[in-house]
């Protein structure tokens, strides 16, 4: 096999690229809060007392977790225009990741809820003090669900978002250089991926130093 | 909605749904199996093998787990016919599957190894047994167990992932739909049809996993 590397045409759009994957970084943050804010109000739900309210938040998280991310973004996308709802693309996109997260976070905080092992006080009480100490033992799991969400936004491209693996689809059709199109775009997947997991352990340690707290 | 409608149309073309299930099935059943098996080699090598080893195997683990699912099966479906290997959309996206499945098995087996108190295998040196024994005898079988749940979790990510292959034009259950709500603009009522059989699909596989890991808990 005798294949010679050109790397220009990928090159040449690279600040495309660039855009997209700037888009999709604003996309992931923007569902990790969103769903984080939700989740943590589905975790609270589904260690209720209450039968009815932990029956619908276990019933919601059970759901989304189960559903393919690309069938909720088509939902969102295709579906609601029926009702007249009609959005842009790319906030038709941050509502299906904003749920889909807020599912998987809700089963975080879960966890996190239960290792504290807390009975169920007062809303405010849980605000200013389960919230902060939740946050912190959770925050390795929410780190991995951002890198999670990041990764997700390629599937953006599906409905023609401008993300980083639109602009690879199209550079890859119009200049057929194949291989070099999908490692470049690789990299920088991988390589934005490295660097958020980079900062996410220099945040967690400087919580831990913060906090006094030795391991 | 119009559900009168839904169950006409839905006369027409279940067989159809039905091939796409299986298909949806076929492939992210495959792409498991070889996925898990792939991953187990890479799991112990990744555990066990010496620094050339571990380094590679950590390479490979990064980058898969670095990449995108989407980008995987575009990349995999655009370069393979490159390299001479012309595949079918499907086949092409069985691959990207196996290998991002392969790369989630791994670690989910790593995590099970190091689970796996280091007395449990100095005991069963001390009684005599060979590395192949301590291995099939001792260390696997608590390691496996750990690894069940996160192993379950995987398949089902992997039938979640599956839906990606209809963008490059697999015919799998998510393609069907779409193939179908292009012809008859029933969006809502046939996304919830999708939604349904995936959450069937996806349910059923937890609730043999359950089954599984009540079976062979100690």
């Amino acid at each position: 096999m005798s294949y010679t590397f050109n790397f220009d045409p990928v090159l040449r759009n690279f600040n495309l690229l660039l855009q997209g994957l700037g888009l999709g970084l604003a996309m992931a943050v923007a569902a990790i809060l969103v769903g984080a804010f939700i989740g943590f109000f589905l975790a609270f739900g589904t260690l209720s007392k209450h039968r009815l309210l932990s029956a619908f938040c276990r019933g919601f998280v059970a759901v989304f977790r189960n559903l393919p991310l690309l069938l909720l973004v088509f939902f969102v996308y295709f579906a609601l225009p029926q009702w007249r709802i009609r959005l842009d693309g790319y906030l038709c996109f941050i509502i299906a990741l904003s749920v889909y997260a807020a599912a998987g976070l809700a089963e975080v905080f879960r966890g996190g809820l239960l290792a504290m092992s807390i009975g169920l006080r007062p809303l405010q009480i849980k605000f200013y003090i389960v919230l902060p100490v939740l946050l912190r033992s959770v925050l390795p799991s929410l780190g991995n669900s951002f890198i999670s969400l990041f990764k997700d936004t390629s599937i953006a491209a599906a409905i023609a978002v401008h993300d980083l693996t639109f602009y690879a689809r199209k550079i890859n059709t119009e200049s057929f250089r194949v291989i070099e199109t999908w490692m470049v775009v690789s990299l920088l997947y991988i390589g934005t991926t490295m660097v958020i997991a980079f900062a996410l352990r220099l945040l967690e340690a400087r919580v831990r130093a913060s906090l006094g707290v030795r391991r | 909605m119009n559900f009168t409608a839904l169950f006409s149309e839905l006369q027409l073309v279940w067989p159809r749904l039905l091939m796409g299930v299986g298909t949806t099935l076929l492939v992210s059943g495959l792409a498991v199996l070889f996925g898990s098996v792939l991953g187990f080699l890479l799991g112990l090598a990744n555990h066990f093998g010496k620094a050339v080893t571990r380094v590679l195997s950590w390479v490979y683990l990064d980058v898969v787990r670095g990449t995108p699912v989407l980008v995987l099966i575009l990349a995999t479906y655009y370069i393979l016919p490159i390299t001479g290997l012309a595949l079918s959309a499907r086949d092409a996206g069985l691959v990207a599957l196996t290998i991002f499945c392969s790369a989630h098995v791994a670690e989910v087996i790593r995590g099970g190894l190091m689970s796996v108190p280091p007395g449990q295998d100095e005991a069963a040196k001390s009684i005599g047994l060979n590395w192949p024994q301590r291995l099939a005898y001792v260390i696997l079988p608590q390691a496996i167990r750990q690894a069940l749940p996160a192993w379950i979790n995987a398949a089902v990510e992997i039938v979640k992932a599956s839906t990606l292959l209809s963008v490059i034009g697999a015919a799998e259950l998510m393609l069907t739909i779409q193939q179908t709500v292009s012809r008859n603009y029933m969006n809502a009522e046939f996304y919830l049809v999708a939604a349904i059989l995936y959450l069937a699909i996806n349910l059923g596989i937890s609730a043999i996993g359950k089954r599984i890991e009540k079976a062979t808990a100690f």
